[in-house]
This record gives C-alpha cells, structure tokens and sequence, in this order.
C-alpha cells in the first residue's frame, strides 16, 4: 500500500476501513538467501537495503518478539554525526544523509527533523577538544558551527549562565542533527522490506546455528528449521548470548541505558541539547514529552530496567544546566539494554564461520546509525565485502591495535 | 541496588563504582608463548551472561575495597560479594 | 450524626479562597481543586490533546485523565497539575490549558471535525513530500498543537530535600487493607513505615463510607490511625506518593508538605531500603467505550461516589449510571440517602439480583451515544430487541469494573497476570529480589470482608515465617456488605462515531481497529501506534479498556496478549525532587586548593577544574587584559622566581616492603635504580598500553613512597592501585592511601627560587645544589617551625621545587614565603601560566594525555622497559599501536594557533586523506615573542623545519606555523640543573 495525502483522504471519506497491514505476517519458508536475525532498526534497515539496493530476492527476517521493540523502540531518537574520528564520521555522515530522504526512500513519514544538536562546553579545555572535533566533522563533510555565550543565550535563554556551578562557556552545534520519531523508523522499513519481498517473521526464535565445514546451513528456530545461505546478526544487547551458540565471546558488555519523558508540554526545547558537565542530553518531541537521558547505569544487565541513583544523577544534571527543568514533571522511565563495545565503536563484520556476519557494539548509539548500518551491513552480507564507511569496524581492531575511542576511555565498557 | 558488603553489610550502590567482569583477576603470566593473544582475551573478550555473573565493585566512598559480586544481570539478585583479595590472597 | 460532622466542617473559618481562569471562588479546607470547581457547578475544564474537545472532571485521584490545569504562582506556571488530587490552599491561581484563545472557543476544536483523518498514526503516512514543508510548516503546526500545558522557563521555586529510609515492613496504602496490615505489622515491634498518597488516610474508606464494627469507616479509620501513632515503632506518612520499586527492596517515594497559601512547596525525596513490602494500594475503577463517551459530565462511577461522600457535593442531582457490575448500586444508594432525586441503572447485565423502587433500572441495556457539548445533558439507551430510549441527566457514572493497582510490584520486571474472575491483572510472584506483596483489592479482592479475612491472614502468615509474633486482633466487622459480579464488558459495538478509550490521547476505538488492522496487534505495538496510554494519567483509566477491546477484535484472551510493562513512576513525579538540594552553585561538591583565602585576598581569579576551584591568574590593576597578567607571571617564572599551588595534584602514600616492586609494575618506565632520596618521573600505562596518566614518585625511605598523579585522574589512578594490589597481585606487601588532602603542595620555580628557599629554611638546612640535586627529594625544617617535604622537580622547565606542608599549615607557610619572597621578586601565579610554562618546556599534560596517545606518540618509547612485567606492556606492542606515526612536535608562528585546529601540507588540497594532525595545546610565548603550540604530527621529528598550514575551518582560519621541537626553551635542561 502506497502512502499520500490523497490515500489519507479517500481513507477518510471512506470510514478508514481500507487501510491494509503495514507488514504482512507469514510463516517461514524452508529457505532463504539471506536471513537476517533481529527485527530492530538495524535487522530491519539491513533487509530493507539487501532487497532495494543490493537486489536480494529472498531475505527474511526473524524475530524473537515482535519488531521494532528493541533499541529502535527505546531510544531516545537523537541523529547527529558529530563525531571526532575520522574511522567514524563519515559513515554518521552517510547515515545522516540517509535520514534526509527516508520519507521518500521508504513511503513512510518517521518524522526526521532537523533541529539542531548542541553540545555545551564548560572550559577551555573542553573547548580545544570540541574544536578538534568540530573541524574533523568539517573535514569530513559534515556540518558544524563553534557558537559563544550570546549565541547559545539566544538560542536557549532559559539555562543557568548566572549562577552555575559550571558556567556555559560555549557550544558545538550541527544543524543537521535532530530528532526522529523512533518507532516509525522500525515500521517504515518494515513496511518498504516488505513491500519488495522480504519475509518479517516474528514471534521467531533463532536457537542454533547449523554449521557444516565451518560454514552455515541454516537455523534452528522456534518455527522449525529454517536453511539459507548466509546469515546475518543484528541483534544489538543479545550479541553476546546469540554468538555464544558458535561458542564466541565478543568484545562487548551489554549494559542497561535509562531514558526519560516528562509530561507532554507546549513547545519549549527547539533542539537537542547535551550538557558538558554531567550526564545530561534533551530534546523535546512532537507531542510535548521533553526527552531526557543521561550516563548508562554502569553494570552488566539485561534487564532492561534502570536504577534510582542514575536517574538522580541525570535530574541533577538536567537542572544544573536547566533550572527551569524543576517544574516539569517526570512521567515514564524505561531501560534498554545496550550492546557496549570495549572501544565504544561498532563492529560490522565477518566472523570465524563463514557467512554469517555480525553487527553488533552499538553502545548507546546505534539508533542514529540505523540506515547506514542497514546499509552497509547489506553490503557485507551480498558482496561478502566490507563497505569503505565501515572497513575499520572490525573484530581484529581489538588484537592488532586499531581502536576506535571517540572518549579515549580503553577497554572499559561502561566508561563510553 | 544494595550490595552486601562482607565487612561492612549492607551497602547502597551509590558507594560504588563499577569495574567489569571478575576475570580481569586473571591477568596472564608474563613471559609466556602467544602473550599478545592471552591478553587480548583477558582485556577485551567478554562472556558477558544473561544470568549469574562475577563481577568487580570498587568501594570508592567507603573502605576502599574490591569486592567480587556474584549477580544476577537478568534480575539483579545478588546471590554472594566475597573480597577480591580474600579469593586470590 | 455524621452529616452534622460533615457540616461543621464548612464553616466560615474554613474558608479557602482561590480563582480558577481568572474567576474567584471558595472551596473549603479538605477540598481537592475537583471538588472545588464541582462544588461551584464547574465541569469542564480543558481540552483533550488531539481534537481539542471540551473535557470534565473524570475521576476524583491519580487517574484523571482529563481535569489538568496550570498552577501559576509569581512568576512560575507549573503545567498538567490533576485537579483531582491537588489540595486547594487559599491563593491559588488555577488555569484550564490546551487551547486557543479561550476555554470555551478553542480555534483548534475545529481538529474535531477533521478526526476521521487525523486516526491512529495519520501522521506517518503523509506530511512527505516536499520534505522542506515538513520542517517549516506542518511539523511546528503539530508541536504547536500537541503538547499540554505551558510550562514556565523560570527556574523552579520548589524547595526539595533527600532522605534515607529503613524499615522492616513498608506498607503501601492506608486504605481498610494499608491499615489493617500496618497494625498486625506494628504489632510485632518490628519497624514499619506506612505511606499514602492523599492528605487524608483512609484510602477508599473516604470514598465507600462502609460500616465497620458498627462504626462510620472514619471513626474506625481514625481508631486505627491512633493505634498505629501511639507505636513508636510505626511510621506513618500523608501525602507520600511511592513512586517506584528498585532492586534490593528499595523504593523512590516523594513527601510533599502542606500548603497553606502560595508559598514555597517542600518536598522530600525518599529513598526507602525496606526487608518486605506490602503493597496495599487498593484498585481503580476503568470505564465502559461507547459514542461520544468523553463530553464533560461523565465520570467514574466511584468517583460520583467519592465526591458525595468524602466531599458532601449535592451537585449530582440526574444521574444515569452505565456498568457491567454491582458498583453503581451501591453508589446510587448513597445519592438516593444525600437527596438525589432522580438515579437510573443502565446495566449490560440480563440478570441482576437488586430491585430499589428508587431508582430505575434498565436491564440488558447499553448506552449508545449521549447528548451535549460541552455538558452532559442525556443518553440514548438500548435495551435488548427494545427502541432506543433518551434519558435526561446531568451525570452520568459509568463503571466498567476494577483494576488491582499491582503497577509498582511489576517494577522489577514481575509480570502480572490476568484474573478471569475479577477481570483484572494480578501479582502472583514475588521475587527474591523485591520482597513485595500485594494485599487486598491490589490483589483483586475487592469484598470488604474478605479483605479483612485475606488481609489478616496474609500478614500473619508472613509474621510466622519470620517467627514474629503480634498480639492478636479482632477481624473486623464488616456491616455493609457490598458485592462485585462483573460481567465482561469493554465497549458498546452500537453506531459508528467515536468512541473513546483514552481520554486524554483522544485515542478511540477506531484507531485501536486501524491499529489491528494494519498489523499493530501486539500490545506494545498498539500502544506506540496508537498512543493509547501514554498520557499523564499512565492510562490508569483506559488501558485495560483498551486491552479488553483489542482481545475482542483479535479474538485473543487478554491473558495471552498480556499487558504492557508498567515503569516508574507509579505517577508523574516533580524532576525538582529527584535534584534535591544540589542545584546552581551547589550542584557538585567544591574543592578550594589550601591558597584560594590567599588567593582571593590577592585578586586572584578563578577557574573549575574537575571539582576545584584553582587560582587562574592574578591581575593588576595596569594590565589590560588576562593575557598581560599571564605574560607578567611566565617571564617572572623565567626571570625571578614564581609561586604556584599544585596541591590539586593527586598524591598517594605507598609503604610496605614490595611498594618498589609494586611501583615498578605501575609504571613502564624502569624504576628499579630509584634510590632513597630521589625523585624520578613515572608514565602509566592502561593495561591496553595508551597513556593513562603521569607524574613522579619521590623514596622517602627503603620502603616508603609518594606518588603524584595529575589533578584529572588523582581519583581514577588511586583506585587502578587498589585493583592492581587487591586483585591482581595481593601477595605484596603494599599500603595504599591518598594523602591529597593531609598535604598542601607549592611549586616554587624560577631562577631565584633556591635563594628564596634557603631564606624560609631553618639555619641548620641546606639545598645546595649539591645537597639537593635536580630530582633530590629531603625532609626539612623550615625557620618558622614548619616540617616539610622539598622535592626538587620541575614542571616549567627552571629551577624548581615543590615543598608539601601539613595542609593546616599552609597559611603559615604561605605567610613566611611571601614575606621573604619580596626580596626575590615573587609573584603567584595561575593555571594559566603553569600551562604555558609547561608549553614552552614540552611537557605533555591533559589534552595530550587524551586516553588516544602512546608513549609512542609522545616521543617515549626510549624510556619503555620491555624487558618487565607492567601495565600495559604487552599491549602497547600491538602492530597497529606500534605502526601509528603520529608524534608529538612543536609549532611556531607570527600568528594565533587555535588548539583544536588540523594541519595540513601548504602544498596539498585540505581533505580527510592529506590531514597530518591536530593542535592539542598552544599559547603565546612570553619568552619567544611567538605563538607555539604542541601538536600531533604524522612523522614527527625528521619534518623539524618545514612550514605548514594550522587550519581552523570553524573560524575559517589558518595561519602558517613551522614543525619544530616539543620543547622550546632550554633543550639541553641546563637550567633545571644550576
């Protein structure tokens, strides 16, 4: 079904009873090409970018639960590409630009808005690696603006400049970062997969691999025995527990990441805003929740549920940089399970067995990577070939020495 | 999360500040065949359970210890919290 | 009798005076805003989120999902207040919201007429094309639109505190459930905390009016309450909301304090550590789906029944009641025993066992639409193979049975299940981890009675397992019996206009069948699709309405599609809270150096680094900016002698017979030949061979060293010493403790600094070059009496010293040396000048320890041992570590280097392949004359000479600087060593 203006109001005028499912739920086939295990945003986008792009005919997707219930239905929805490294910008860039024509690519509206991410800075130290990290992204091509005091006074006049513990001192700002609306990312390439042939199977659990010589036949899953060619994981928090079918320990802890809305509210946070001197990020939603997070709680968990102490901490922060926070109100708080890598990059690869890829070590920030990654990892799996923007995402890099630290932390998880 | 400290009961999370995967303990021997793979194991490959894990909590705003804390990461449940030093000493 | 009491209560004296939208009115002291603006014949009072239709007071507590208003005060609007739950004080200023420009004539209504185009997930599926109009036009359309109330950008007025808990039993709920097992539990001696959400106990025994041991339910409330405030061992709370269950048997819940006019709200955060916990929360009532079900006038049927009772409102004077249970009945009594003369029973039900000449009842019957805008003003009815009947009201009370409010015992991740008898889900497991039980209607059981009896039981059960014992107590007598039978019932299937299920999202029965229809069938896919839930009321009310709808339309018991997961808080709860009192300057902690009194007597200004406040520079009056100040302080460095305080430096004491050994493994730098009396540099290494920190390490004795750290990591390198003593090698006999707060520390650096020195030393002491050699370390006296530690190291590059004094003798110290110092010329200086000392001299400090840099990178690799096991030895040797050739060199130019700019080749294009590194520090040299910076530079050494190009593409800059030593003043360190 195609999406516009005029379906909506034929729809309208017709009592809404034509509107067809948004993906259709099938039973799996014997076989399949390619098999993609996750249906969250980057399962989801993977298949998407192997049917439109690289032309596979025969993709499915499995899912444990129900799509788009992981990260991409928990996060809270920032798109940006201000990183420093330049093993990393160019592929945030690449994503970026994918958001800029996901309404057209996938016929659904996920609401990409462009407001602006700011990030605030507090010394001058914190200023000089700013600037490094500002004029990286130029030189890489995407797009950033130092701004002063005054700036950011107009911008956001409601913060603390007079009486902070931590004074604002300036801001970086990439006008093209913002917001999108999460969930409909994981519909919208559903329902663009779809609509090209590519089978979403949920309710599906991968509960083995078979491997034959050191290469893959097929998965074991809660609807049977499923045969393919090649596989492909993207199931972000879970890497661990699905990689340790093949007996693998990877380079990653899964962590717990808490995020927070208050009360839906009239428009008063134009962009996203971070603070440089706690944990403490926000933006505000379409419909008024002002969306808020912070650190990871700091341990092992899956149990996508977070603890007291952070949430204070992130209150803490949020008031110091916003005073004004104080008279909202708390409304939900949730936890996901982050997929924490040991360098804080992502991992797009090979391994051992051969076909089956892995995508995996998101940290906290995988949602913004969504259609690149999608992208990219379609690329690997049909060519069997890294993609340039992600030709350091490697296993390897941990034994050879080619980390990619955007905080310069080490091998310490919860420290990214 | 409360954690029950050994020596000085029970303790609230916010006197800790978390480590990593109690096999960190296990820093391999110098001087040894393929020492280059034996740490990269130890430092970056993780298990990484959905379930019983042994984990190090450092009691930075308390007595300084490093405890071993055997959790539950599926429900938190904290099933035993050793000293590190006492395991190994 | 009780009347009368009633009565009494709204006198003169409690009287409370406020103004809702602009009008005055009165309320009485223990109204809530609700029953105010009911008792003044106001009803509707705002409007719904999507459509804008007028809305009512819906509810009489947490739940409403309809009666939000702003709170102004002073300067200050606090948004989306429920009116159902605010205590009226005398001054308050009360607005309805979500409209323009008026309540009564909202422009937005006109959404309304376009709802059959605005349905579930409209929004997805156009508003594409051209994607310029998304930003510019229809996105701030719909912000504008959405969103409730405004909120004031002021900072909050709120005063709010923190506080610890500890308790044996945390009883949640002072209804009949919340008293009773609170006095069984007080009982037993054992602490007990008992904390409720109203500002008044009781809980539905304020709303049910039962009678208990042949007593009105207040003067039985109030015998309990007593009761359990004559134990000493009993904690009872008002006015405190539990707002979440953590791991461990914790809980988040908030006190807020009375307000007796417009002054400052208090409030206290509690974080309660509980052994066990009951969770008597009670039950609310959720509501029947049919046509045009949201206008003003229609409630909750308890509510009707709350506001008659606790509230004595007479304002229900045509009530129509629409169920699927026994509820109502018994609501519709209490109004026929206050005077109203006209009630009627709509019931789905075929067989119902009560018959009251009073009241009209239509069995067998639904109601079908309603009539009215803005107020109720009558329904249509159906009765089975009957014609539709129109009834006049004013009310109606709709009741479509009861929840068990299980939402906080879920909060560790224990799924409910649903009950098919009481149509409600319900806590079954309790975990190790959270030790809670639901008790009474929170645990769907609804009969008064046989909550007395389960209740009773339970706590005893419980006490027994524990081997407590609690005196015994009578069950008590309960004398109105009030039954429950529900029939499942979840929306009327008549006509085709909306239906609404929850209120405040304006989500309808229709968009939960769109939502089917397109593939949203799981429960959490509805609720994203949908919206369903995600209002202020935590869709208390709608939910499971909801639920029971999509369980009919996907032909799915509600047991296997299950509910979705219910998260903290319990209900929305003021962010000022969770803050408490670290807000503005007290945000974090403030560390102020042993010189800041000092300091600030001598125009010092400051700087925040990491918790510190240093000492940035010390301006004069004839300096025209910061950068004369620091240039004054750098060549007085150079020329005479300065003084700075560098006790932020992280210093740890290390004792103990293998402390050598254990240093050595610490740094990869050999310290083996480290003799007594010596100071030596060290360079730590995180295990994955980057730099982690450095700093130098002094032997006081055989066994006996100080380590300095950096002032960033002084906290993170004591604790990597404890995890490589306690957990890595526990055989060494090795002390740790951090002595940076027991010593202050001043450097003391400049060509006249041993003269000075030897001037404040005790006659019998001598720091002769010979004496006191570069790198020499010597306890001293000082003339005034002082003890101290003289270390000679230097981080500027001049001779140098740093002494460490007790830090409560700082003062006097400070005193001695200022005082001698003005015959060397002695000037104090900042940060600012240390960095541009330690500039000029090549020293690596923050911004080239970035947690990305080798010893490799910062030209060190001569001074690695590879021959010893240390931290980060191995892995330092990885090939593409060891293959990186980024080295650390200096720039010198005519013009500014911005730290943070690229370089780049003058004869290459400026792109991401021909980029040759970044400026990490860089200042103006006093000394020189020229700007020069410390840079990271792919080559490094042998590039010395050439000239490239610094390029700041944010201030579209760039300026020309030559590649040369890191250091650049006294190559050879002849100076450290005069």
């Amino acid at each position: 079904m195609n999406y516009n203006f005029l379906k909506l109001l034929i729809e309208g005028l017709n009592n809404n009873k034509g509107w067809l499912k948004t993906w259709e739920n099938v039973n799996p086939k014997k076989h399949y090409d390619i098999i993609v295990i996750g249906g969250g945003g980057h399962g989801l986008a993977t298949a998407f970018y192997l049917a439109s792009e690289y032309k596979e005919m025969n993709v499915a997707v499995l899912e444990r639960g129900d799509i788009g219930l992981g990260n991409v239905g928990r996060n809270t929805t920032i798109i940006r590409s201000n990183y420093l490294l330049k093993e990393n910008i160019p592929f945030y860039e690449f994503s970026l630009k994918l958001w800029e024509g996901l309404e057209k690519s996938l016929n659904y509206n996920a609401m990409v808005s462009q407001r602006g991410v700011l990030n605030i800075f507090h010394s001058d130290y914190q200023r000089d690696a700013y600037t490094r990290r500002g004029n990286s992204m130029i030189l890489n091509g995407a797009d950033a603006e130092l701004l002063n005091v005054d700036e950011i006074k107009r911008m956001y006049p409601f913060f603390d400049y007079d009486n902070a513990r931590f004074p604002v001192k300036g801001g970086l700002l990439q006008r093209r970062g913002g917001t999108v609306r999460h969930d409909a990312v994981a519909w919208g390439y559903a329902h663009a997969a779809n609509k090209l042939g590519v089978d979403i199977i949920q309710n599906c659990e991968v509960i083995n691999f078979r491997i034959k010589k050191n290469k893959v036949e097929g998965v074991d899953t809660s609807k049977g025995y499923i045969s393919c060619k090649k596989v492909g994981c993207a199931v972000a928090g879970s890497s661990s527990i699905l990689l340790s079918k093949l007996n693998m320990q990877l380079p990653i802890e899964s962590h717990v990441l808490q995020a927070f809305v208050s009360e839906s509210l009239k428009p008063v946070i134009s962009g996203v805003v971070t603070f440089g001197a706690g944990h403490f990020y926000i933006s505000q939603s379409n419909k008024g929740g002002l969306v808020f997070g912070g650190d990871i709680d700091g341990y092992n968990s899956y149990a996508q549920r977070g603890n007291l102490a952070t949430l204070e901490d992130v209150c803490e922060s949020g008031m110091a940089l916003m005073p004004m926070l104080g008279n909202c109100r708390l409304l939900r708080t949730w936890g996901g399970t982050m997929d924490m890598s040991m360098d804080g990059s992502p991992i797009i690869d090979k391994i051992h067995i051969k076909n089956i890829f892995l995508n995996a070590g998101w940290c906290y920030g995988g949602f913004k990577a969504t259609p690149a990654s999608g992208w990219c990892f379609a690329h690997l799996i049909s060519t069997g070939k890294p993609h340039k923007l992600i030709s350091d995402f490697t296993l390897n890099r941990f034994y050879d020495g080619s980390i990619i630290d955007e905080k310069g932390q080490g091998a310490q998880p919860n420290l990214h | 999360m409360y954690i029950e400290h050994p020596l000085l009961g029970s303790r609230s999370i916010d006197e800790f500040i978390y480590y990593g995967d109690a096999s960190l303990l296990k820093r391999p021997v110098f001087n040894q065949n393929k020492i280059l793979e034996k740490f990269h194991k130890y430092l970056y490959l993780r298990k990484n359970p959905n379930g019983i894990h042994s984990e190090l909590w450092f009691h930075l705003y308390g007595d300084r210890s490093w405890l071993i804390v055997e959790r539950d990461t599926k429900t938190h449940e904290i099933r035993n919290v050793i000293l590190a030093n006492k395991e190994l000493g | 009798m009780i009347k009368n009491k009633f009565k009494n209560l709204k006198t003169h004296k409690n009287k409370i005076k406020f103004i809702f939208d602009g009008k005055t009115m009165f309320g009485y002291k223990g109204d809530t805003l609700a029953s105010a603006l009911l008792a003044n014949n106001i009803n509707m009072v705002g409007r719904s989120f999507k459509y804008h239709r007028p809305r009512g007071i819906f509810a009489s507590g947490v739940e409403e999902p309809n009666a939000l208003v702003e709170i102004i005060e002073d300067k200050n609007i606090i948004p989306n207040i429920k009116a159902t739950t605010l205590e009226l004080y005398e001054g308050l200023i009360a607005k309805s919201q979500n409209y323009w420009p008026s309540l009564k004539f909202d422009i937005l209504g006109i959404f309304d007429l376009f709802s059959n185009f605005l349905v579930a997930g409209f929004y997805y599926k156009t508003f594409k094309w051209p994607s310029f109009f998304w930003e510019k036009l229809y996105e701030p359309m719909i912000r504008k639109a959405a969103g409730l109330g405004k909120v004031s950008t002021n900072p909050s007025r709120v005063i709010s505190e923190k506080g610890y808990l500890f308790c044996d039993f945390l009883v949640i709920g002072s209804g009949p459930t919340g008293l009773l097992a609170a006095l069984i539990l007080g009982n037993s001696g054992k602490s007990v905390i008992l904390m409720e959400q109203d500002f008044v106990f009781g809980g539905s025994l304020n709303r049910d009016n039962p009678i208990i041991d042949n007593v009105s339910s207040k003067i039985w409330k109030n015998k309990i309450i007593t009761r359990l405030e004559n134990l000493p061992n009993v904690r009872t709370m008002k006015r405190t909301t539990v707002l979440g269950m953590y791991d461990h048997g914790s809980f988040a819940a908030t006190e807020t304090f009375k307000k007796e006019s417009v002054k400052k709200q208090y409030q206290i955060l509690w974080r309660v550590k509980s052994k066990k916990t009951f969770l008597c929360s009670g039950s609310t009532e959720r509501h029947i789906s049919f046509q045009n079900n949201d206008i003003p006038g229609i409630m909750l049927s308890s509510s009707i029944r709350e506001y008659t009772n606790r509230w004595q409102l007479k304002t229900f004077k045509n009530v129509v009641f629409f169920t699927n249970n026994d509820y109502p009945y018994y609501v519709a009594r209490d109004l026929i025993s206050r005077g109203t003369k006209q009630v009627s029973i709509v019931d789905v039900r075929k067989e119902i066992k009560f018959s009251d000449p009073t009241i009209s009842i239509y069995k067998n019957a639904e109601v079908i639409n309603t009539k009215g805008k803005r107020k109720i003003e009558g329904v249509f009815i159906k009765a089975k193979n009957k014609p539709i009947l129109f009834l006049h009201c004013d009310t109606l009370g709709v009741s479509g049975g009861w929840n068990a409010n299980i939402q906080i015992s879920t909060h560790t991740n224990e799924k409910p299940v649903w009950n098919e008898q009481v149509l409600s889900f319900v806590q079954k497991k309790i975990s190790k981890n959270s030790n809670i039980k639901c008790l009474g209607s929170a645990d769907g059981i609804y009969e008064l009675n046989d909550l007395f009896i389960n209740t009773k039981k339970e706590v005893f059960k419980y006490l027994k397992t524990l081997n407590l014992k609690s005196k015994n107590i009578d069950l008590p007598n309960v004398n109105t019996k009030e039954t429950y039978n529900i029939k499942p019932f979840w929306f009327v299937k008549y006509g085709s206009d909306r239906k609404w299920v929850d209120f405040q999202n304006d989500v309808t029965v229709k968009d939960i069948q769109i939502s089917y229809k397109e593939n949203f069938r799981s429960i959490e896919h509805l609720k994203r699709y949908s919206t369903l839930g995600m209002g202020t009321d935590q869709g208390k009310v709608g939910n499971i309405v909801g639920l029971g709808i999509l369980s009919e339309i996907s032909n799915k018991s509600i047991r296997n599609i299950g509910t979705s997961t219910f998260r903290p808080p319990y209900v929305p709860a003021s962010i000022d809270a969770f803050v408490g009192f670290t807000k503005n300057k007290s945000f974090k902690a403030k560390r102020l150096t042993p010189s800041h009194a000092w300091s600030k007597k001598n125009n010092s200004e400051f700087v925040e680094t990491g918790l510190w406040y240093r000492s940035q520079w010390y301006p004069k009056k004839n300096e025209i900016n910061w950068l004369d100040t620091v240039n004054r302080e750098v060549l007085n460095v150079r020329n005479n002698v300065g003084f700075c305080d560098v006790s932020t430096l992280g210093k740890i004491d290390i004792q103990g017979k293998d402390s050598l050994e254990f240093i050595n493994k610490i740094y990869c730098n050999n310290f083996n030949n480290l003799s007594i009396g010596k100071v030596k540099y060290g360079l730590m290494l995180r295990e994955d061979g980057m730099i982690m920190d450095d700093g130098t390490t002094a032997r006081l004795d055989e066994n006996h060293f100080i380590m300095t750290t950096t002032t960033s990591n002084a906290e993170k390198v004591y604790q990597h010493l404890e995890f490589c003593h306690q957990c890595l090698w526990p055989y060494m006999d090795v002390n740790l403790i951090s002595i940076t707060d027991s010593f202050s520390q001043f450097s003391v650096a400049g060509p006249n600094s041993r003269k000075l020195l030897q001037s404040i030393l005790d006659n019998s002491e001598e720091i002769s070059n010979k004496n006191l050699p570069f790198m020499g370390f010597k306890k001293i006296w000082l003339k005034n009496g002082l003890s101290a530690k003289i270390f000679r190291i230097s981080f500027s590059g001049e001779l140098a010293y740093e002494i460490s004094i007790e830090t409560q003798y700082s003062d006097v110290f400070l005193e001695i040396l200022e005082k001698e110092g003005k015959k060397f010329n002695l000037s104090p200086y900042g940060t600012e000048a240390l960095s541009v000392l330690r500039i000029e001299k090549g020293h690596i400090s923050g911004p080239e320890i970035n947690g990305n840099t080798s010893p490799l990178n910062v030209n060190m690799l001569n001074i690695l041992n590879f021959q010893k096991d240390c931290v980060g030895n191995i892995l330092f040797q990885r090939k593409k570590i060891l293959n990186n050739n980024l080295r650390l060199v200096g720039l010198l130019s005519d013009n500014k280097i911005h730290s943070g700019s690229l370089i780049f080749d003058k004869d290459m294009k400026m792109n991401s392949e021909n980029e040759l590194g970044y400026v990490s520090s860089s200042c103006f040299s006093p000394c020189l004359g020229k700007y020069i910076a410390l840079c990271f530079f792919s080559g490094g050494e042998k590039y010395f000479g050439k000239n490239i190009i610094v390029k700041n593409f944010l201030k579209k800059y760039k300026t020309f600087a030559k590649i040369c030593s890191p250091v650049f003043i006294d190559k050879e360190g002849k100076k450290l060593r005069v």
